[in-house]
């Protein structure tokens, strides 16, 4: 006989209230880190200024995490477009991989092209390669009935393989002793740097993207239509609207966003195609999209705080020398705080009167 | 008297710690691909970086589990800016980034283990691992009954494509009729799989399994069948006691200590160096106890001539798995062949790819 009672808000939590309830979740999290950092003898106080000083405390700091930020905003945009429409795509991944595939192709194929003609077909080609793979789960889904969460999450392991075929076979550089890795890029394939800082214009690409998405969300017809869907598979087919057509839209632009995340790193971060340009930005981005809710200036935030995470974990590695384990640890503990707060905006808590 | 005791107490305090800072701090970091724990590589650097540590006058601090590529570019600046004076990388993927990190800071020192680029700032150094796996592979082969050895090995890239070449010739050299099977995995450090592959080739006939991999899980998947293993990195058998033969492990303290010593006087400079098995930086872990009295001895006597620089183990006539000569009768097989090697010796089963 419980004194409380479960019950389901008439209207969502506003944003006041939402913003508490992410504050709390985050605290708690925070404080269950530093539970963490206590049982391994570590002050949780100075390991948390340690952290942030690492991930925003200086110039530098600021530019390692927006350089860090920018794949995985990319990947989470593509994920969250998706997600929109309830398509679990859980493959931005692979589709990541095939776009750094793509861009790579046309930057070894034209090496010699000049900057503003080869940068725009590697996007190109980033984008095709990363939406058809984005494709073949949204046909398999609709027209086999498969689960899309099991052919995307498959579908990445391909994709590396894939990766790991080409930079061990065809396109190994000769000069590398036999190691996996791509001749390095051209110049002309090579995302620059903004004016004298680290951070690369992927950073201009990301802005201009995620105010694309929102502007389809909010001004399109078919933007509409892929929310509607979202809430409502049923009623959307009843009112008339192309779901299969939605599912293969949101699907190709999902796959093309994390593929341009893949042309981005491979032309501006690492220059080459290797096997350690995958770090897992395509699953990063899963929580991500889920910390903002799917929201594309909220995605921004949150993938700065991921990536000053990580960032910043280095720094308490070096400090400190706090297991690198202990990232990862926070990581899970802000998703699920967060998403167990979700339940908060939807549900109350009421006293149960006594008999 | 006992404040006095206190006052001389702390000015014999004062006074040695004065001496021993007039000395310049050398701080020391250290750039690891996978957790220290994982019993392998990264573990026998660690062993070697808390070596200098317990020098006078020398800090040292360490990143684990650092992805090759721009991570680990962050991660060295971050060192260079907070002014320590050496950094050490010890992945091959670190080497382009360690490169392009050096020649914006030129008064730190920058050490890369196992590639092949240097700067006025950046050596590079590395083991003559292979010696040490042309001994173990020699026990191997004195132990093997069905002749047929498993060898689960990582990435087709030249360190292991020579080291399985290596520890084949030592094999060979005690039991012409054996041959080596080889599973790539893939992974460096991925216990599940490994183990799987050490498992895979023990279903096909194989009794000693050797393992280019820093985790020992091809030693348990050897301990649960009841045949033999040979380690790796540093020494296993407290991970598969019944099954480990011995295993060829690094001595990383030997560099460390002497490149710390070096950079200290002033004396360093940058480029590659290879040390070997004379030098202490490779070596054979104990032998365990299944090993006859008569096999010990004749590895025994075989590392002695090593370390005396008579065998030098790549030494012609070679022949690939087709039979063609890679290697003119009586000559030796420099380092630029050495390090760039991309194909396996006869007697190997498996593709280099």
């Amino acid at each position: 006989m419980s004194l409380l009672r479960i019950a389901k808000r008439q209207e969502p939590l506003g944003v006041g209230g939402s913003c508490c309830v992410l504050a709390a979740a985050l605290a708690l999290s925070l404080a269950l880190a530093g539970v963490f950092l206590a049982l391994g003898g570590t002050s949780p106080l100075s390991a948390l200024s340690v952290l942030l000083h690492g991930a925003f405390g200086s110039r530098h700091a600021l530019e390692d995490c927006v350089l860090k930020a920018i794949p995985i905003y990319l990947c989470a945009l593509g994920v969250a477009v998706a997600f929109r429409l309830k398509i679990w795509n859980i493959g931005a991944e692979g589709q990541f991989a095939l776009g750094a595939i793509g861009a790579t192709w046309a930057a070894l194929t034209f090496p010699e092209l000049p900057k503003v003609a080869l940068l725009p077909l590697m996007a190109a080609m980033a984008m095709a390669a990363g939406g058809l793979w984005g494709l073949v789960p949204a046909i398999l889904r609709q027209r086999l009935r498969t689960n899309e969460i099991i052919v995307t999450l498959m579908m990445n392991y391909i994709a590396v393989l894939l990766l790991d075929y080409l930079v061990y076979g065809v396109w190994k550089d000769p000069t590398s002793f036999g190691f996996p890795m791509t001749p390095l890029f051209s110049d002309a394939a090579i995302i620059g740097r903004i004016g004298g800082t680290t951070i690369n214009w992927g950073l201009a690409h990301g802005l201009v993207l995620g105010l694309l998405v929102w502007a389809f969300f909010r001004f399109t017809r078919t933007g509409f239509a892929v929310l509607a869907g979202g809430d409502n598979v049923r009623a959307a087919r009843y009112a008339g609207l192309p779901y299969d057509r939605l599912v293969f839209l949101v699907m190709v632009a999902s796959g093309a966003l994390a593929g341009w995340a893949g042309f981005v790193e491979a032309s501006a971060t690492v220059n080459r195609l290797q096997p350690s340009i995958m770090v897992g930005y395509g699953y990063t981005a899963i929580v991500v999209a889920w910390l903002a809710r799917l929201h594309p200036l909220a995605i921004g935030v949150a993938a700065l705080l991921l990536a000053g995470l990580r960032v910043g974990v280095e720094n308490l590695q070096l400090d400190l020398q706090v297991p690198a384990a202990f990232g990862g640890i926070i990581e899970g503990a802000i998703l699920l705080t967060v998403l167990a707060g979700g339940f908060f905006t939807t549900y109350r808590f009421t006293r149960r009167k006594r008999p | 008297m006992r404040i006095v005791k206190a006052v001389l107490t702390l000015f014999l305090t004062l006074w040695v710690g004065g001496a021993v800072a007039a000395d310049k701090e050398l701080k020391v970091g250290f750039i690891y691909v996978s957790p220290v724990g994982d019993a392998g590589w990264s573990y026998s650097h660690d062993v070697g970086r808390q070596a200098i540590e317990a020098m006078d006058g020398v800090t040292t601090s360490y990143v684990e589990a650092v992805p090759e590529g721009p991570d680990s570019e962050r991660v060295m600046t971050n060192m260079a800016r907070k002014d320590f004076d050496i950094i050490v990388a010890t992945s091959f993927g670190y080497m382009d980034s360690m490169l392009k990190v050096a020649k914006q800071f030129p008064k730190t020192v920058f050490l890369h283990c196992s590639g092949f680029k240097t700067a006025e700032n950046m050596g590079n150094f590395f083991g003559r691992m292979y010696q040490a796996r042309y001994l173990s592979g020699m026990v191997a082969g004195a132990m093997t009954k069905s002749n047929t050895i498993g060898y689960v090995a990582a990435f087709p890239i030249p360190e292991v494509i020579r080291g399985i070449n290596a520890f084949t010739l030592g094999v060979r050299a005690v039991n012409p009729k054996a041959t080596v099977r080889v599973v790539w995995t893939k992974t460096w450090y991925d216990p599940a799989t490994e183990k799987e592959a050490g498992k895979s080739l023990l279903d096909v006939g194989a009794d000693v399994v050797a393992q280019h991999q820093d985790s020992p899980g091809p030693q348990e998947a050897a301990q649960e069948k009841g045949v033999y293993s040979i380690g790796y990195n540093s020494d296993m058998s407290t991970f598969a006691p019944k099954a480990h033969l011995t295993a060829p492990v690094w001595n990383w303290k030997v560099y460390y200590t002497k490149v710390i010593d070096e950079v200290r006087k002033g004396t360093w400079k940058a480029g590659s160096v290879w040390p070997g098995m004379a030098e202490g930086i490779v070596d054979l872990a104990p032998f365990g106890p299944m090993v006859p009295k008569e096999v010990q001895d004749k590895v025994n006597a075989e590392k002695a001539r090593i370390i005396a620089g008579e065998q030098k183990i790549f030494v012609g006539p070679l022949k690939d798995q087709s039979g063609a000569v890679k290697l003119a009768a009586g000559a030796v097989a420099s380092d630029e062949e050495l390090l760039g090697m991309t194909w396996f010796v006869d007697g190997v089963i498996g593709t280099t790819k």
